[in-house]
């Protein structure tokens, strides 16, 4: 504690140093004054405002000094806040005209929205608004997850793997939540890795032009909209694209083969959707971070006698490893955002069961049904699973020890 | 004749005792340091022709589609309809270019879209660069609890019926403003910025205090003209962003036929035929309308919709990617 106080005046105590010393040199300065571009009136002023707060702190110092024993972290951040003298104030006042114009724009959209999460708890209907619409509890959580099937089935079979599979079969939302989570997983693996790989091997070309040549290439898709994408992912796969031609040039199918019409393809074409447009923007990051570690690492590998393989294993990868757990942590809290557009744009009623989403559930109910209370409480059961996934995907990184997010 | 200035020789030089070399002498030495970096055993050459060839898959399966739908758009409708088209078109017409002008909803939907591209992106840019400057300043008062306001913003949000519900009260839902105002601010680009201005040596600042001038003058005049490579980095997210969106022209402007937009109306194009294929045999290509069929007049409005963007990104790279760096490690 008194160690503290002791820092904290040596602290105060040289930045009252500072100050004299940049008094002075306002006085010095004052005296060749017409060399420069203001005024001798301007250059008392900012050297008195300069006196002043050298004054004030010195006030703190002795102040600080007189009470060490007293003081304790609380007041000495209270001593520190008050350095802020009414000059300093004056000048950022413009700062905080805008700073309040921020905050009232944040706060009416993205902090009142939370207020409608009250919806979820109601039985909202447009007439009666916000303020008198009837209060229902829990009901209308109720009615998504549909807890009596599980409960019925778990009764029926004893097996709690059975009835859980039930469960998912039989309703709706809970089997959007799997969709959703499974296929936000999916995508999250495939494009990480290949955009490590790609990024790895990127590196790898000696010839700058060639190399240059598929970098540039390879961020062509992320800059098309996913309408685009799926439109051309559409089109490979259709009855006349490329993909069924090759199929049909090795004789592996002798009709074209409906890909949209199977369920077991539908999470896979998501996961190569996300590949083809992602890859080559999210290796922009690991080829700067390789691009960033010291040459003299791999030299000495080399004269070690380590060869390709081991250089990336234990030298590029280990040096990116932070950036890919930063990467990581930030992505696994956008692992339910992730399944909306490609699943809407794809989807079709053959493949729905497996391709409905939460955000998908949202629209026809919220928006398609205008049940706006059902909507907002899948929409409240997605923001609490992102935070979760988010804070636990942080704090394991935490507990291994890597560098995290906050 | 001896090489003074060549480095090489300096530092052979220094390691033995200042004796200098002779041109022939630096030649072989090089030569042989030369042999011995690029020795490439079998493993080393195997590696080179994997990696040559994965990558040129992957260019080609990138670019491949892309192409194949440039080749669809420039040929004749019917025709196109057989398939069997792939970098080149079959029968030359610029039919489904004229076919796509003449849709009525993609014409406002190009003005639209453009319109919306520039205002948003210039309002956008000052919002957030004027945020990320009121918080990067080290004296300001509320720069932590600001700063905080901002980046909760980024993990919790009220979701799409509450956001809804607040623009239709707002009178937002039917206008154009929906998509400006609304996503002038995004906490990420704010912190994309705020980490470029907080590298800034603080010196400019406080020099330019002394002088008398005031923050707005300090944010137009000093911390603005440096930020250039940011500022057009954020301008490109968003402007690509604006360029993109779809959704928000559906849910808020359904109704709104002179505010849809040029990627909104592409997907009514479009999902009219994706939903086919989830009929039972899928085929989609028994149109048989006379002139021209789906498959070339949507692969001309996919060109017209993406052809903006891919003429300008190649020019920007140097710009994303410091962005990106920024934004993803700092984050």
């Amino acid at each position: 504690m008194a160690t503290m106080v002791v820092l904290a005046v040596v602290a105060i105590l040289k930045e009252r140093e500072a100050l004299t010393m940049a008094y002075e040199d306002q006085n010095v300065n004052s005296g060749a004054a017409e060399t420069d571009n203001f005024s001798q009136a301007e250059v008392t002023e900012a050297a008195g405002e300069v006196a002043a707060e050298a004054y004030e702190v010195e006030n703190y110092a002795r102040e600080a000094y007189e009470h060490k024993s007293t003081l304790d972290d609380e007041q000495i951040k209270k001593l520190s806040k008050k350095r802020i003298s009414k000059g300093e104030l004056k000048r950022q006042s413009v700062l905080l005209i805008i700073g309040l114009i921020f905050v009232l724009y944040g706060l009416l959209f993205y902090y009142l929205p939370l207020g409608g999460w009250i919806m979820a708890f109601q039985n909202y209907k447009i007439k009666t608004g916000l303020l008198h619409s009837k209060f229902v509890g829990f009901d209308k959580f109720k009615f998504m997850f549909e807890f009596d099937t599980f409960e019925y089935a778990l009764e029926t079979s004893g097996n709690v793997f059975s009835a859980f599979k039930t469960w998912i079969n039989n309703v709706v939302f809970v089997r959007t939540i799997r969709n959703t989570i499974g296929m936000g997983a999916l995508n999250l693996v495939t494009t990480f890795i290949m955009a490590i790989v790609f990024a790895i091997l990127l590196n790898e070309v000696k010839n700058k032009f060639g190399k240059r040549l598929v970098q540039t290439i390879s961020y062509l898709p992320h800059f098309l909209s996913w309408i685009i994408v799926c439109g051309i992912i559409h089109d490979s796969l259709s009855s006349t694209g490329i993909v069924n031609d090759v199929l049909r040039f090795f004789h592996i199918v002798d009709d074209s083969y409906n890909f949209f019409a199977h369920p077991l393809w539908f999470w896979p074409i998501v996961a190569f959707s996300n590949v083809w447009k992602e890859t080559g923007w999210n290796a922009i990051i690991y080829l700067a971070a390789i691009t960033a570690i010291d040459p003299s690492l791999y030299e000495a590998a080399e004269i070690d006698g380590a060869g390709r393989w081991a250089k990336i294993r234990y030298i590029t990868l280990p040096s990116i490893a932070p950036t890919i757990v930063i990467l990581l942590v930030m992505n696994i809290g956008n692992l339910l955002n992730a399944g909306f557009e490609v699943q809407y744009l794809l989807g079709n009623g053959l493949v729905q069961d497996v391709s409905q989403t939460i955000d998908i559930y949202v629209l026809n109910w919220g928006v398609g049904q205008t049940d706006y209370s059902l909507g907002t409480a899948a929409g409240i059961f997605k923001s609490v699973v992102a935070i979760i996934l988010i804070v636990v995907a942080n704090t394991i990184v935490k507990k291994l020890g890597q560098e995290s997010l906050f | 004749m001896k090489v003074k200035k060549d480095e090489f020789a300096l530092n052979y030089g220094d390691s033995h005792g200042g004796k200098e070399l002779s041109a022939e002498e630096i030649k072989a030495l090089k030569k042989m340091a030369h042999k011995h970096t690029k020795r490439m055993d079998g493993w080393g050459w195997a590696f080179v022709i994997c990696n040559t060839i994965f990558l040129v898959l992957f260019t080609l399966i990138t670019l491949y589609p892309v192409l194949n739908t440039v080749a669809y758009s420039f040929n004749d409708g019917l025709d196109a309809v057989r398939g069997g088209i792939y970098l080149l078109p079959r029968k030359f017409s610029l039919e489904s270019y004229s076919k796509v002008l003449k849709i009525q909803g993609f014409l406002v939907g190009a003005k639209i879209t453009v319109l919306r591209t520039l205002l948003g992106t210039l309002t956008s840019l000052v919002a957030n660069a004027l945020l990320a400057f009121i918080i990067s300043r080290k004296r300001f008062l509320f720069r932590s609890s600001l700063s905080l306001f901002w980046v909760i913003t980024m993990y919790v949000n009220g979701g799409m019926i509450p956001v809804m519900l607040l623009f239709k009260y707002l009178g937002l839902t039917g206008t154009f403003w929906v998509y400006i105002i609304p996503g002038m601010v995004s906490a990420f680009n704010v912190m994309v910025l705020r980490t470029y201005m907080e590298d800034l040596p603080d010196e400019l600042e406080e020099s330019a205090q002394l002088d008398g001038a005031g923050y707005i003058t300090i944010f137009i005049k000093i911390i603005s003209p440096l930020c250039k490579p940011v500022y057009a980095t954020i301008a490109l997210f968003v402007a690509v962003w604006q360029w993109n969106s779809w959704f928000d022209a559906m849910l808020y402007n359904r109704m709104k036929s002179e505010y849809t937009t040029l990627q909104y109306e592409l997907m009514k194009l479009l999902n009219s035929v994706m939903q086919q294929s989830g009929s039972a045999n899928g085929n989609n290509t028994t149109t048989t309308s006379k002139q021209v069929t789906p498959v070339s007049v949507r692969s001309a409005a996919t060109v017209v919709t993406m052809v903006p963007i891919i003429c300008i990104y190649p020019f920007l790279q140097r710009y994303f990617v410091t962005g990106l760096t920024i934004g993803g490690v700092k984050g």
